[in-house]
C-alpha cells in the first residue's frame, strides 16, 4: 500500500525524531512510505483561533501534496481530526472527500488498517498514557469516560504489546492537558494549571515517561516537567513503538 | 471597533483570561474548587452508569428537543391555551427589560413590597432582583446557595450550585454577620438550621412567590419545578400570587416526556436519581393568582441559526460546568455572565457579541462538555463556530489577527515556512533570551522546547531522498 | 404588534424543519426486585422505609418517635385514631406548627425512591412541605420500576397539583456537606404496606 507521511508543522520543525520514528515504524511494518516534501501545515492553529477563512492556501497545498495515495498517516490526532472535519476546497470536491476518508492517525492506522497484533518493540520503563482529547473524543481512538459505553483503547492496546513497558494508572484518565493551541498563551494561568495537574497525576503513580498521540500535549507537559526539573520525560507513542522494533 | 491592544489583547480587567489569572493566584483554593466539582462529575458518572440505557436516553431526549425546536410555534400556542384553560394568566416578554416590567406590574397591583424567589437562571439573566430593588421591592432568594450569595452581594457562580466557590468558614462568617449565628461556627448542619429559621420567617410573611420553571408541558399547560430544599413549593403554597418565569425554549411536547427528562436532569446535575421535589403545577391553588411569563430575550433569533440553535435544547443541568477543566480552574465569576462554563460561553455572545467575545476562547475544545450533555448539545462545535464568527466580525483582538494572518502567510509558502523554521531554531539555540523572557507568556511557567539541529524535511532530504 | 405576536412571528419564520416525535421504547434491563430497589434507593437519599403488615405498626412507630403533645395531622382514613383531620379550609399558614403529617401516596418509583402524591391526598398543598416531619404510606405492589412506567400510569391524570417526593428536604450548598431538613420536612418516613 502507498502511504503518504503527513508530518505536522511543529513536529517537522521542533520534533523531527517523532516523524522519523513514525516513518520507521510504518516501513518496518511493510508500508511503502512517501513524504510529500512541499507540505506545510494542516491549518489548525489558524482555524482554532477563529481564522478558518485564512486556511484556503493551506488546504490547497495539502490537497495537492496528498492526492493519489492509498493512505495518509500522521503522528497527530488533532491534525488528522482537523483535516477530517475542516479540509475543504471550492474547486476540488472529489479529491477532498477522498483525502478525508484516507487520512489516519498512526495508532488507528496500525490497529484498524494494518491490524497489528504483535510488535517486537522493547521499552523497559514505567509509562503514563495521556489521552490527547482530539484523538480520543474526535477520532474515537479510545473510549471516553463521559460515555456509558464499553471500554477500548487503540493506543493502549499497542503499548501493551511493547516488551517491558509498564503502564501506570491515573486518577483522571482523560482530562485535558490544557495546551489547546493559542489557549496555551492566551489563557496561560489555566493552561499551566491544567498541565501541572496532569503532570502531578502521572508523577504520583511513578511515570518515568509520559506518552501520547499528540506532540503538542507533550510539548506543553514537557515545558512544565523541565521547569520543575523533573527526571520524568515525554516521548511520543511512535518513538516507543519504534524502540527495538 | 477594535479593543485596545495590550499584550495578548487583555481588553479590560473583566475578560475571562484576566479574571482566571486572578483566580489562579490562590493555587490551593483552585485545587479545592477543582476537586469539589470533579467529585460531582464522578457522582454523575456513577449515577449514569446505573442505567444501561443512559446513552439511549440521551439520544431520545435530544430528539425530543430537536422536535421542539422544529415545532416551537405550535407547542407554545398549545401551552398557552392549556394553561389559560386551567386558570393561569400567560404573559409574553420580548426581552429582559419587558420581563422585568411585567413581573413588576403584577407585584405592584398587589402592593406587596417583599417577595420570595426560588432558583431561576432566567431571572438572573434578566437581572430581575436589581430591577425590582429600584422599584422598591425586595426579593429574598430562598434557595440556600442563592441566599448565601445574595447576602454576600454576588451573583451565583454555578447554575445549580450557586455558592460552590464559598468555603464553610466563610459562610459561617457571613451568617454571623447577617443572621447572628455564633462567630467561628462553620458546621454545615448548624448553619443550615439557622438558615431554615431565617428563611421560614420569610416564607411565612411573604405573600408573593416567584419561581423558575424546569419544564413546561405543551400538552397540558402544566409546569414542573424541581428542588431539593422544597423552597419553591413552600414559597408558592403560602402565597396569594405565584409568578413563574420561563424561557420559551423550556417547552416540552408531552407529559410523558417528563419521564425522559426527569431521569436525566438530577443525575446529570448532581448524581442524584431525582431531586427531592418534582412539583407539577397545573392549576393555581384555590384563591391564588398564578402567572406564567414566557420570555424570548434572543431565543427566537437564535432559533434561526443552524449553527447555534442547538443551545436552545439546554435543560440547565450544569453537567458541562462540572466536567469542564477550564471552568473548574477559573470559577464561574470569570465568565462575567449569568450562566458560566461551556453553555454560558455559547449563549452569552449571542446576547452581546462584544462583551462576551472572550468566552468561546476560554476553552481547549476538549469536547468533554458535549459528551456529558444530557440533550447532546454540540457545545464544543459551537465554541469553534463562535470563534469564526467573532474573528469575522473583528471581535478578536489585533494581536491575534495579525498573528493568524502572519502564520497563514508563512504556512502558505513552503520556502518561507522552511526559512522561518530554520531562523526560529537558530534564534532559540544562539540567542534564546530573545524568546525565553518574561514577555513570552509561554515562558512564565514552562520551558521552551529544545531546538533540534534540523527539521524533519532536511533529515529526509539528506537520508532518504535518493532521486 | 404585541410582543406575543412578534415573538410567534419570528419563531414561525425561524424554526427549522424536523422529524416527528418517535415512540419512546426502552429495552427492558436486567429484571430487579422493585421493592428492594425502592427501599435501597430511598434509604440512600435520606428516607426511612418501614415495611408494615398492619396499621397498628404505623401508630406504634410514630408514637414511639413523636410526642402527642405536638400537632399531628393525619389524612389516612385507616389511621383515624392517630389524629383528627385538620381543617383545610383555613389559611395554610396555620399549618406551620404541624410536627408530623401522615399522608397517603399514590405509588412509588423504584429507580429513584420517589412517591407520587397529588393535591386531593394532601389536604392542603402546603402540608407536605411545611410540616416538620412527613410520613407517607403506599402499598408495596404500587411501585413502578422506572419513571417511564409511572408516567404511563398518570399520562391522562387530571390534577391541579402533584409532586414526586423523594426523601426529606435537603441541601448540600455548604461545601457539599449533605444536610437533611433544609426548608421542608426534616425526615421522611415511608410506610410500605407489604401484606396482601
Amino acid at each position: 500500500m502507498k502511504v503518504a507521511l503527513f508530518v505536522p508543522c511543529y513536529i517537522d520543525q521542533f520534533y523531527p525524531q517523532v516523524a522519523i520514528a513514525t516513518l520507521e515504524v510504518l516501513e518496518k511494518l511493510g508500508a511503502s512510505v512517501s513524504y510529500p516534501e512541499k507540505q506545510t501545515c494542516c491549518g489548525q492553529p489558524m482555524a482554532n483561533a477563529g481564522f478558518e477563512d485564512l486556511t484556503d492556501p493551506c488546504n490547497t497545498i495539502f490537497i495537492r501534496q496528498f492526492s493519489g495515495f492509498d493512505y495518509i498517516v500522521s503522528p497527530s490526532g488533532s491534525c488528522v481530526l482537523h483535516i477530517k472535519d475542516h479540509l475543504h476546497s471550492s474547486a476540488n470536491h472529489e479529491e477532498t472527500s477522498q483525502i478525508k476518508k484516507k487520512v489516519f492517525e498512526l495508532t488507528e492506522f496500525l490497529t484498524d488498517i494494518v491490524g497489528v497484533k504483535h510488535l517486537n518493540s522493547k521499552f523497559y520503563h514505567k509509562v503514563g498514557l495521556h489521552q490527547s482529547c482530539h484523538g480520543q473524543r474526535g477520532l474515537k481512538l479510545s473510549q471516553m469516560s463521559e460515555l456509558i459505553a464499553p471500554d477500548f483503547s487503540k493506543p493502549q492496546d499497542l503499548l501493551r504489546m511493547v516488551e517491558g513497558l509498564e503502564l501506570i494508572d491515573l486518577d483522571r484518565k482523560d482530562e485535558c492537558c490544557g495546551f489547546g493551541g493559542m489557549f496555551s498563551v492566551s489563557e496561560e494561568a489555566v493552561s499551566v494549571k491544567m498541565g501541572k495537574d496532569r503532570v502531578a497525576d502521572h508523577l504520583q503513580y511513578g511515570a518515568e515517561y509520559i506518552t501520547a498521540n499528540d506532540m503538542s500535549c507533550l510539548m506543553h507537559l514537557e515545558g512544565i516537567l523541565r521547569r520543575q526539573k523533573s527526571p520524568t520525560k515525554v516521548i511520543h507513542i511512535a518513538e516507543i513503538l519504534n524502540a527495538g522494533l | 471597533m477594535d479593543t485596545e491592544t495590550t499584550i495578548l489583547d487583555r481588553k479590560t480587567s473583566s475578560d475571562h483570561a484576566t479574571l482566571a489569572d486572578k483566580f489562579n493566584l490562590d493555587e490551593p483554593r483552585v485545587d479545592w474548587h477543582d476537586k469539589t466539582l470533579w467529585f460531582i462529575r464522578k457522582k454523575r458518572d456513577k449515577a449514569a452508569s446505573q442505567l444501561q440505557e443512559w446513552e439511549q436516553l440521551r439520544a431520545v431526549a435530544s430528539d425530543i428537543k430537536n422536535n421542539v425546536l422544529a415545532n416551537l410555534h405550535t407547542y407554545l400556542l398549545a401551552f398557552e391555551r392549556n394553561a389559560q384553560q386551567n386558570g393561569i394568566t400567560v404573559h409574553w416578554a420580548s426581552d429582559a427589560a419587558e420581563h422585568n416590567k411585567i413581573v413588576h406590574k403584577i407585584i405592584e397591583k398587589t402592593g406587596i413590597k417583599q417577595v420570595v424567589k426560588s432558583k431561576s437562571m432566567l431571572t438572573e439573566e434578566c437581572h430581575l432582583n436589581a430591577y425590582l430593588k429600584t422599584q422598591g421591592i425586595e426579593v429574598i432568594d430562598t434557595d440556600l446557595g442563592e441566599r448565601i450569595v445574595q447576602l454576600a452581594g454576588e451573583p451565583p457562580s454555578h447554575i445549580v450550585l450557586p455558592c460552590i466557590h464559598w468555603k464553610k468558614e466563610e459562610i459561617g462568617e457571613l451568617f454571623s454577620h447577617h443572621l447572628g449565628t455564633p462567630e467561628g461556627n462553620s458546621d454545615p448542619q448548624f448553619l443550615t438550621a439557622a438558615a431554615r429559621i431565617h428563611l421560614r420567617q420569610h416564607f411565612m410573611s411573604s405573600r408573593l412567590a416567584i419561581t423558575g420553571v424546569n419544564f413546561a408541558v405543551a400538552e397540558t399547560g402544566e409546569i414542573v419545578v424541581c428542588t431539593n430544599e422544597g423552597n419553591a413549593d413552600l414559597g408558592v403554597q403560602l402565597a396569594d400570587v405565584h409568578i413563574a418565569c420561563v424561557g420559551i425554549e423550556k417547552i416540552i411536547p408531552l407529559r410523558k416526556h417528563l419521564g425522559v427528562f426527569l431521569r436525566l436532569l438530577a443525575r446529570s446535575a448532581t448524581g442524584q436519581p431525582i431531586t427531592t421535589y418534582s412539583s407539577h403545577f397545573q392549576k393555581p391553588r384555590k384563591g391564588q393568582e398564578m402567572h406564567i411569563v414566557l420570555v424570548d430575550n434572543g431565543r427566537s433569533k437564535r432559533l434561526g441559526s443552524a449553527d447555534f440553535r442547538n443551545a436552545l435544547k439546554c435543560i440547565r443541568c450544569g453537567a458541562c460546568m462540572n466536567t469542564c477543566p477550564v471552568y473548574r480552574r477559573s470559577g464561574g465569576h470569570s465568565y462575567h455572565y449569568a450562566i458560566a462554563g461551556p453553555i454560558g460561553a455559547i449563549l452569552a455572545p449571542g446576547l452581546d457579541m462584544k462583551k462576551h467575545a472572550d468566552l468561546p476562547f476560554a476553552s481547549t475544545l476538549c469536547g468533554s462538555c458535549s459528551n456529558v450533555c444530557p440533550v447532546k448539545i454540540d457545545i464544543h462545535d459551537q465554541l469553534y463556530k463562535w470563534r469564526q464568527l467573532l474573528a469575522q466580525n473583528r471581535k478578536v483582538g489585533i494581536t491575534k489577527r495579525v498573528g493568524a494572518n502572519t502564520m497563514a502567510y508563512i504556512l502558505s509558502h513552503h520556502t518561507l515556512y522552511t526559512f522561518a523554521g530554520t531562523a526560529g531554531r537558530w534564534l532559540m539555540k544562539y540567542v534564546p533570551f530573545i524568546i525565553s523572557n518574561r514577555f513570552n507568556p509561554w515562558y512564565k511557567q514552562r520551558e521552551m522546547p529544545k531546538p533540534p539541529e534540523h527539521s524533519f524535511a532536511r533529515w529526509y532530504h539528506q537520508n532518504r531522498n535518493f532521486k | 404588534m404585541s410582543s406575543r405576536d412578534h415573538i410567534l412571528e419570528v419563531i414561525r419564520k425561524n424554526q427549522p424543519k424536523g422529524l416527528p416525535l418517535q415512540e419512546i421504547a426502552f429495552s427492558d434491563g436486567e429484571p430487579f426486585d422493585k421493592i428492594s430497589k425502592f427501599t435501597t434507593v430511598l434509604e440512600s437519599i435520606g428516607g426511612t422505609v418501614i415495611p408494615i403488615n398492619e396499621w397498628g405498626e404505623v401508630e406504634a412507630y410514630l408514637n414511639q418517635r413523636f410526642s402527642t403533645e405536638k400537632r399531628w395531622v393525619n389524612l389516612v382514613p385507616e389511621l383515624r385514631n392517630l389524629a383528627p383531620l385538620a381543617d383545610f379550609t383555613e389559611d395554610p399558614h396555620l399549618l406551620e406548627n404541624v410536627m408530623v403529617a401522615i399522608l397517603p401516596g399514590h405509588f412509588g418509583v423504584a429507580e429513584n425512591g420517589a412517591v407520587w402524591i397529588t393535591e386531593e391526598l394532601m389536604g392542603d398543598r402546603a402540608l407536605p412541605f411545611i410540616c416538620e416531619h412527613l410520613a407517607l404510606i403506599i402499598r408495596a405492589e404500587n411501585i413502578f420500576p422506572t419513571l417511564h412506567d409511572a408516567y404511563t400510569h398518570i399520562d391522562k391524570s387530571q390534577y391541579g397539583f402533584g409532586t414526586y417526593i423523594a426523601g426529606p428536604s435537603k441541601t448540600a450548598d455548604i461545601e457539599q456537606s449533605l444536610v437533611l431538613g433544609a426548608h421542608g420536612p426534616k425526615s421522611l418516613m415511608l410506610f410500605l404496606i407489604t401484606e396482601t
